[in-house]
């Protein structure tokens, strides 16, 4: 084996129960017993949670008492507690880079079957980590300058309450929203469960309060497409798509909208339930209130070819045909990721007939006829216009479902009630069924929102729906309506409900282009395209990526409270960062030495982040080391092995090598 | 010792953003698979270098296991091209050596792809276990011995 160059070095090896996680599959007293055999290790230790403040005490006791110079902790993943261990050892006066981690949990425990395989396993890890440490160096954090501005990106009420939150405390803060206005869904709710608070009315004060805020640089119909830096530095770039209206001249009026001769757009805003134009505001309470022009409806921007009556109609001359998509730079410090959901695409399930009997409507269709600004002016009425006299509300269509998402959207049940509510109180005389599976009403005020629904005359059948039909024309009681098939589980029979209107309760999921977004900023999502906070626990909007954050319905489906709460600790998070001057990144970047240097220039071209530079003084290629950020590729690609990298030099990789296969 | 019994020793090199976490929502998702692959982390895919597969090879491994961020997700920008680049002339090098160069594998494994992961590590596992023992190290061995013994 190869001999260290640092003299005679003592290592601490200390090994975590976690609880039964790892002791409950790894014999740890025999795995001890063999870190304390292996070379240079001068102790070994076993403790049932490491990580604790007792344990991390056993680790500096062992440093100032038996003077361990480097430290192997065989433990969770460091992504974990690696930064735990690291300042444990650091304020025992050992330099933190002194000490390695074996993941024998996450990478071990968790994923063996057999315990004395696990065991075997754990034996090769820790070997390895015990190697490797040897050659470790004390290495200096790299302090560079924090970036004080921050980036939010998705203008839901998620979006909205960091940014609010972070503008307030002096921080500029750039606002990205995708579509045209901000508000996100909470926009196109007509009440909240369980308070039943009127949406427009918690919600458009902070939208123009976003509008309004010197310190919030609002960027609609935008998207970010590249994100580079670290943590303090990040440099982001955002497409401005053209929105055919000059922003600074439009006051809002809605005159081009008028005039606008293309009429027969689908209206998202409100499902499409009805028509808007092409020249469009998306609804009265837009932040900013400012027309768009939809470039894919325009009949000019389409054909080249239109009477332009929206240019005659605009006073201020805003409309400019000629504008074109404009890429910002934008440079932050932090950043809160807070792209929201879309709801479960009902035709998947064709057995519930939705595009097929209209009578069969999504929630956010509800959302939008119960709704005084929607498209009924809040009559709830059946595609006839007739009102109808019973409704049922299918819960879990999509959701608890192995065919589509096995989780559950928690806000579901709650809506359903809330429309029930809507429903009786517009409608007193309509029966309404809720078909459900279980009532999880798990919140503040929720249990007591679903008894004083049943108090209201609601039907409440234990049962996820079978199909929902169209009645027989034959059957002269049921003709017209539709046919909801149930098996009621409570009573053990199966019941057929004519009902005039059915409400799919669909589920919550990530956004179409989730994964792309979360490729773009570097971190993960689950297979459902949810985002993936660092600890579900403890750090639940944090990122794996440091200095990014995430809040709101992108990281899992949630009710508004839980957002808001949520946006909130990224604010504070990215605040705790951001108002410092300062940021420490770590030092395992690259160095090349002059003299061995030839200045063949392999290395210059390689590098992704252009941090190397050849130096002509010098005839040799020098690395920046504010701008390198640590991957090795210079490393590994020079012929003549000149360039290292700090903390993953050859040396440490061989010595891990060895260990592994030892 | 009959290819049933043999135990492949396989060594990965696992980008620390994408593939290591990978593995470690297997792990968080408590998925099982053989235990014969011992990680090894490193900042970028882009940095695992010729010498360090052959390091495995000659200190015994039967397999070795690369694996980093998708193309086009690296968080080096293009790191892990570079890897990708290098991955046909380690093969190539790994035939000159009379080395199969189906022990050596690449694989793209993104920080949501725990399932992937242990997919992966079992398939690699498989064929290696299919192939037999490499025996390099003694091999290696027995060679620098004849050389000291000519060169005394
Ligand atoms: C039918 C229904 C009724 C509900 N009723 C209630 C209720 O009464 N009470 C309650 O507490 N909760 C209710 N909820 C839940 C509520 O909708 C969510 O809790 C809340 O809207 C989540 O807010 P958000 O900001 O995370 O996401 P969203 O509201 O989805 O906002 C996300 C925003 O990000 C933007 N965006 C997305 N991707 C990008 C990108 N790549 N770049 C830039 N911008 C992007 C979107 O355009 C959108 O503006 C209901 C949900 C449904 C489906």
């Amino acid at each position: 084996m190869a001999e260290s160059t640092n003299g005679e070095p003592r290592i601490g090896v200390y090994v975590c129960d976690c609880g039964t996680n790892i002791a409950g599959k790894v014999d740890v007293p025999a795995v001890v017993e063999f870190a304390g055999s292996l070379p240079h290790v001068a102790v070994a230790r076993e403790y049932k949670y490491m990580c604790s403040d007792p344990g991390q005490e056993i680790i500096q006791k062992d440093i100032k008492e038996m003077g361990i110079d480097r430290v192997v902790v065989a433990a969770c993943s460091p992504t974990m507690h690696e930064p735990t261990f690291r300042k444990a050892v650091q304020s025992a006066g050992l330099n933190q880079f002194l000490f390695q981690m074996a993941n024998i949990r996450e990478h071990d425990s968790w994923v063996t079957e057999d315990p004395v395989e696990a065991t075997e396993k754990a034996k090769h890890i820790i070997d390895a980590a015990v190697h490797r440490v040897v050659f470790q160096e004390p290495l200096e954090a790299i302090e560079v300058p924090m970036n004080s501005d921050v980036l939010v990106v998705g203008g839901g009420i998620a979006g909205i309450e960091a940014a609010l939150k972070m503008a307030d405390a002096g921080h500029t803060v750039h606002l990205v929203e995708r579509d045209p206005s901000i508000g996100g869904h909470m926009a196109q709710f007509d009440k909240t469960f369980p308070t039943l608070d009127c949406s427009a009315c918690i919600l458009t004060p902070k939208m123009s309060a976003v509008g309004k805020h010197p310190n919030i640089k609002l960027h609609t119909y935008s998207e970010v497409t590249e994100v580079d830096g670290y943590v303090g530095n990040f440099k982001v770039k955002v497409n401005k798509k053209a929105r055919y209206v000059d922003i600074d001249k439009c006051t809002g009026c809605m005159l081009c909208t008028e005039q606008c001769v293309v009429a027969k757009v689908p209206n998202e805003f409100n499902e499409s339930l009805d028509n808007r134009r092409a020249a469009y505001i998306p609804f009265p309470q837009a932040v900013p209130l400012r027309a768009t022009i939809d470039p894919e409806r325009c009949l000019q921007l389409t054909r080249g070819k239109c009477k332009q009556t929206c240019v005659e109609a605009c006073g201020p001359g805003a409309i400019d045909f000629e504008q074109k998509d404009e890429l910002v730079e934008l440079e932050v410090g932090a950043i809160i990721i807070t792209t929201g959901y879309q709801t479960f695409d009902n035709e998947r399930i064709a057995r519930y007939g939705y595009g097929q009997l209209p009578d069969v409507i999504s929630s956010l269709e509800f959302e939008r006829i119960s709704n005084a600004s929607g498209p009924t002016g809040g009559e709830i009425v059946c595609k006839n216009g007739e009102k109808p006299r019973s409704v049922a509300i299918l819960h879990c269509v999509g959701s608890r479902d192995e065919n589509y998402n096995e989780y559950c959207s928690r806000v579901c049940c709650m809506y359903s009630l809330k429309f029930s509510h809507l429903i009786k109180e517009h409608l007193p005389e309509t029966e309404v069924y809720q078909c459900y599976i279980d009532m999880r009403c798990f919140g503040k005020g929720y249990e007591e929102f679903y008894k004083r629904l049943m108090n209201e005359g609601v039907v409440f059948i234990r049962g996820r729906a079978a199909e929902v039909t169209a009645a027989s024309k034959r059957q002269a009681e049921t003709e017209g309506k539709l046919l909801v098939t149930v098996e009621d589980t409570l009573l053990g029979v199966v019941r057929h409900l004519p009902v005039d209107m059915v409400i799919l309760s669909s589920a919550l999921q990530a956004q179409p282009d989730a994964k792309e977004v979360a490729q773009l900023f570097g971190f993960g999502c689950s297979s459902a395209g949810f985002y993936i906070e660092r600890h579900p626990k403890l750090e639940p909007v944090s990122t794996v990526t440091d200095g990014i954050f995430i809040a709101g319905c992108c990281q899992g489906p949630k009710d508004i409270p839980d957002t808001v709460a949520q946006a909130g600790a990224a604010a504070a998070g990215a605040l705790a960062l951001v108002d410092n001057r300062t940021v420490k990144i770590e030092p395992t970047i690259s160095y090349i030495d002059p003299e061995k240097c030839s200045g063949c220039h392999i290395c210059v071209g390689l590098c992704p982040h252009n941090a190397i530079v050849y130096d002509a003084e010098l005839d040799a290629a020098q690395v920046i080391e504010a701008a390198c950020k640590g991957c090795g590729v210079c490393v590994s690609a020079c012929g003549s092995n000149v360039p290292v990298q700090r903390g993953f030099t050859d040396e440490q990789i061989f010595a891990e090598i060895e260990g592994a296969l030892a | 010792m009959s290819a049933h019994e043999f135990e492949p020793r396989i060594v990965g090199f696992l980008c620390r953003w994408c593939s290591y976490n990978g593995a470690d929502l297997a792990g968080t998702s408590r998925m099982k698979y053989p235990p014969n692959l011992i990680p090894i982390k490193t900042n970028c895919s882009g940095r695992v270098d010729p010498t360090h597969v052959m390091k495995a090879f000659a200190e015994g491994a039967d397999g070795v296991l690369i694996s980093g961020c998708h193309p086009g997700d690296c968080h080096y920008i293009n790191g892990n091209w570079r890897t990708a680049g290098r991955y046909p002339m380690m093969k190539k090098l790994l035939e000159q050596l009379n080395i199969d160069p189906r022990r050596l594998r690449l694989e793209w494994v993104s920080a949501a792809e725990g399932d992937k992961w242990a997919r992966v590590v079992t398939e690699f596992i498989e064929e290696v276990r299919e192939l037999g023992p490499l025996g390099w190290k003694d091999q290696v061995a027995d060679e620098y011995e004849q050389q000291e013994a000519v060169s005394a």
